[in-house]
């Protein structure tokens, strides 16, 4: 994919219905065909402009496929160690506490190596936000078992189907989180059709306001595909999500303290 | 810079030094013999407006500081031997990325959970790297209280000077003895870090700090770079000598070891053996060129450690067999005594060792 020559395109007729979030860089991103990150990256691109917040913006990257979100967004940016981003996070946002503080990680690294980071930084109410890319595998390094891997989803790892009594159940972190106190807002979406992005980018922009108000931690599950890792096309990853994915980790909103008075504090952050 | 006398015991003056250098973020996790540190933060850091967290695991505090680091805010974490273990991660991340951050090691008896009571066995962890890859710490070795206090502001300038990871070596000894220690202030270089900190991207391109290098030579360059500041931080090395004009034999020891050796060196002054004490004040950068000034014809060298032989390893590679060096290893587990010293120091003397 090249840069998209916008004039040469009108000459042929053509008419702009949607522009690039500036914040978004015009580069094309390594992701596989079919791979949900891309989408993820716009959605939150465009939640940070919608909201004001790209100039006091700092983004804490994860390791996975995403490591290399840096290269997507013009945002200040630091690498966090495999699973550690919430514990970075927190050291950006003491220290910075006029900053508008996210993270964006993958299952592996926020539901296994970085649980503890994760969770405890959710029970502070950190006032920071997390998108979490659940794709229920390890992308990055090959497709092995995520502690997200449904029940009998055959992965390197669990080449036999995943199996509940020796391997566990899926974490649903969404739910995990909402029942954190510090956590303000806590949400799955997914990305597999039009309506439900639009869904996605709604739940991405509340659980950043809650940071911008200052009433705490704000949590969004993303249900991705990872075609590659899935051996499936694009549009078969898509469906398995619809089909298989959302039936086990239910969509919507498990904790909003907006719409709870008792949960939310005065005062913004800025 | 204004000063005033306290009575403070170690770590309270590592929290009170890393206060006057302008520290404002504090990230810990409760271990002994270092405990005083994150208690007297939690007041005293709030006190001054900065931010204390209780973390959930040194894993966790260690990454707070590198997140406060990459913002360019003066930060620390403190912990003791099996804590120090698990922040190798971060502390290897930041070194990657070139980020300064200040940690503190009030030492213990290992392997394992090892003791309470004091050890220098994190040496090797300490001045070879401790993490994976190749890279180094400044490393400072405090001896007494005042060193603690002066040290930890030694160590927020050196880090944000060299965007390096700075390691105050104690133990268990230095953390819970008091001593008068003379408080002072110093100025605060708040210009430090203000082309590379992150504060989001307003009216200037953004920001990266990362410690991944995948294009064709960039890891390779990045490393070089690393080695060539490691070389280039030689000269802050220091030693501090004792008797060394006259002496028949160098005791080499660091830390609190340094100084009980020094009380069996002048017991045996006044014996009449000449007796010196060496006693490294950085372990990274070692003092090699001081040491090495040390071995004249004839002279003998005594390293003793409260472990069971690390830093005479760097003794005879500075000395590369131009003085023979023994070895006495205090174990830990064993308060050390200045008596039990004597006898090694006799021994060595005498060539026996
Ligand atoms: C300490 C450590 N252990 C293991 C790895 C190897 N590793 C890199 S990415 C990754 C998992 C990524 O999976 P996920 O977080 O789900 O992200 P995805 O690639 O699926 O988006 C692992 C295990 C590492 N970099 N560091
Ligand atoms: S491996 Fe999976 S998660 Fe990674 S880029 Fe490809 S499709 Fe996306
Ligand atoms: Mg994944």
């Amino acid at each position: 994919m090249t840069s998209i020559n916008l004039a040469a395109l009108q000459q042929e007729g053509y008419t702009e219905v949607a522009t690039l979030p500036e914040v978004l860089a015009d580069r094309p991103m390594h992701y596989c065909p079919g791979c949900h990150h891309g989408i993820a990256h716009r959605l939150v691109a465009e939640a940070l402009e919608e909201l004001g917040q790209v100039e006091r913006t700092i983004c804490v990257s994860s390791i996975g496929c995403s490591v290399f979100i840096y290269n997507y967004m013009h945002l200040d940016t630091v690498e966090a160690p495999h699973g550690r981003a919430a514990a970075v996070a927190t050291g950006v946002k003491r220290a910075r506490p006029d900053a508008f503080v996210f993270t964006y990680q993958g299952d592996g690294d926020l539901a296994s190596i970085g649980l503890a980071e994760s969770m405890h930084c959710a029970n502070r109410g950190e006032k920071l936000s997390i998108v979490f890319i659940n794709n229920t595998v390890y992308g990055m390094t090959g497709g092995q078992m995520a502690p997200t891997t449904l029940p009998g989803q055959k992965t390197t790892t669990s080449p036999g189907g995943r199996c509940a009594s020796t391997e566990g159940l899926p974490l649903k972190m969404a739910e995990i989180m909402a029942g954190l106190g510090g956590v303000a807002y806590s949400a799955r979406v997914a990305t597999t059709s039009l309506k439900r992005i639009v869904e996605a980018k709604k739940a991405i922009k509340a659980a950043f306001q809650c940071q911008i108000d200052g009433r705490g931690f704000g949590f969004v599950e993303l249900l991705s595909a990872c075609p590659t890792n899935w051996r499936m096309t694009p549009l078969q990853a898509n469906e398995r999500v619809e089909k298989e994915l959302i039936p086990y980790f239910p969509l919507g909103v498990f904790k909003d303290d907006a719409n709870d008075p008792a949960c939310s504090v005065s005062g913004g952050d800025s | 810079m204004t000063a005033s006398r306290k009575f403070l015991k170690g770590n309270e003056a590592v929290v009170y030094g890393a206060l006057a250098a302008g520290c404002r973020c504090y990230f810990g996790y409760p271990i002994t013999p270092q405990n005083d540190i994150p208690e007297l933060m939690s007041s005293e850091m709030v006190k001054v407006g900065g931010q204390f967290v209780q973390a959930e695991s040194e894993v966790g505090a260690a990454n707070m500081l590198l997140g406060a680091a990459a913002c360019g805010v003066r930060a620390f974490t403190s912990s003791s031997s099996p804590g120090v273990s698990l922040m190798q991660e971060a502390i290897s991340y930041m070194a990657g990325s070139e980020l300064p951050g200040v940690i503190v090691n009030m030492a213990r008896g290992g392997p394992g959970l090892g003791d309470i009571g004091s050890s220098q066995g994190d040496y090797f962890q300490a001045v070879k790297g401790g993490g994976h890859g190749d890279y180094r710490c400044y490393v400072l070795a405090p001896a007494t209280c005042q060193e603690a206090y002066d040290h930890m502001i030694e160590a927020f300038d050196v880090a944000y000077a060299w965007r390096v990871p700075v390691l105050v070596l104690g133990d268990a000894i230095l953390g819970q003895m008091k001593e008068p220690v003379t408080t002072w202030t110093p100025d605060v270089n708040a210009d430090a870090g203000k082309d590379w900190r992150l504060e989001g991207a307003s009216g200037r391109p953004e920001r990266l700090l990362k410690s991944l290098f995948l294009e064709d030579g960039a890891l390779a360059g990045h490393n070089a770079k690393l080695q060539t500041r490691y070389r280039d931080m030689q000269p802050l090395s220091r030693l501090e000598t004792v008797g060394v004009d006259d002496a028949e034999l160098v005791i080499v020891a660091f830390g609190t070891i340094g100084r009980i050796a020094r009380s069996a060196a002048s017991q045996l002054r006044k014996q009449g053996h000449k007796v010196g004490v060496a006693r490294p004040v950085t372990l990274f950068p070692f003092p090699v060129a001081q040491l090495q000034a040390l071995a004249v014809p004839g002279r003998r060298f005594l390293t003793i450690e409260q472990n069971c032989g690390q830093m005479v390893e760097d003794v005879r590679l500075a000395l590369a067999g131009k003085a023979e060096v023994a070895f006495h290893g205090h174990l830990p587990g064993n308060l050390p005594n200045p008596d039990e010293f004597i006898q090694p120091i006799l021994d060595a003397l005498a060539a026996k060792a």
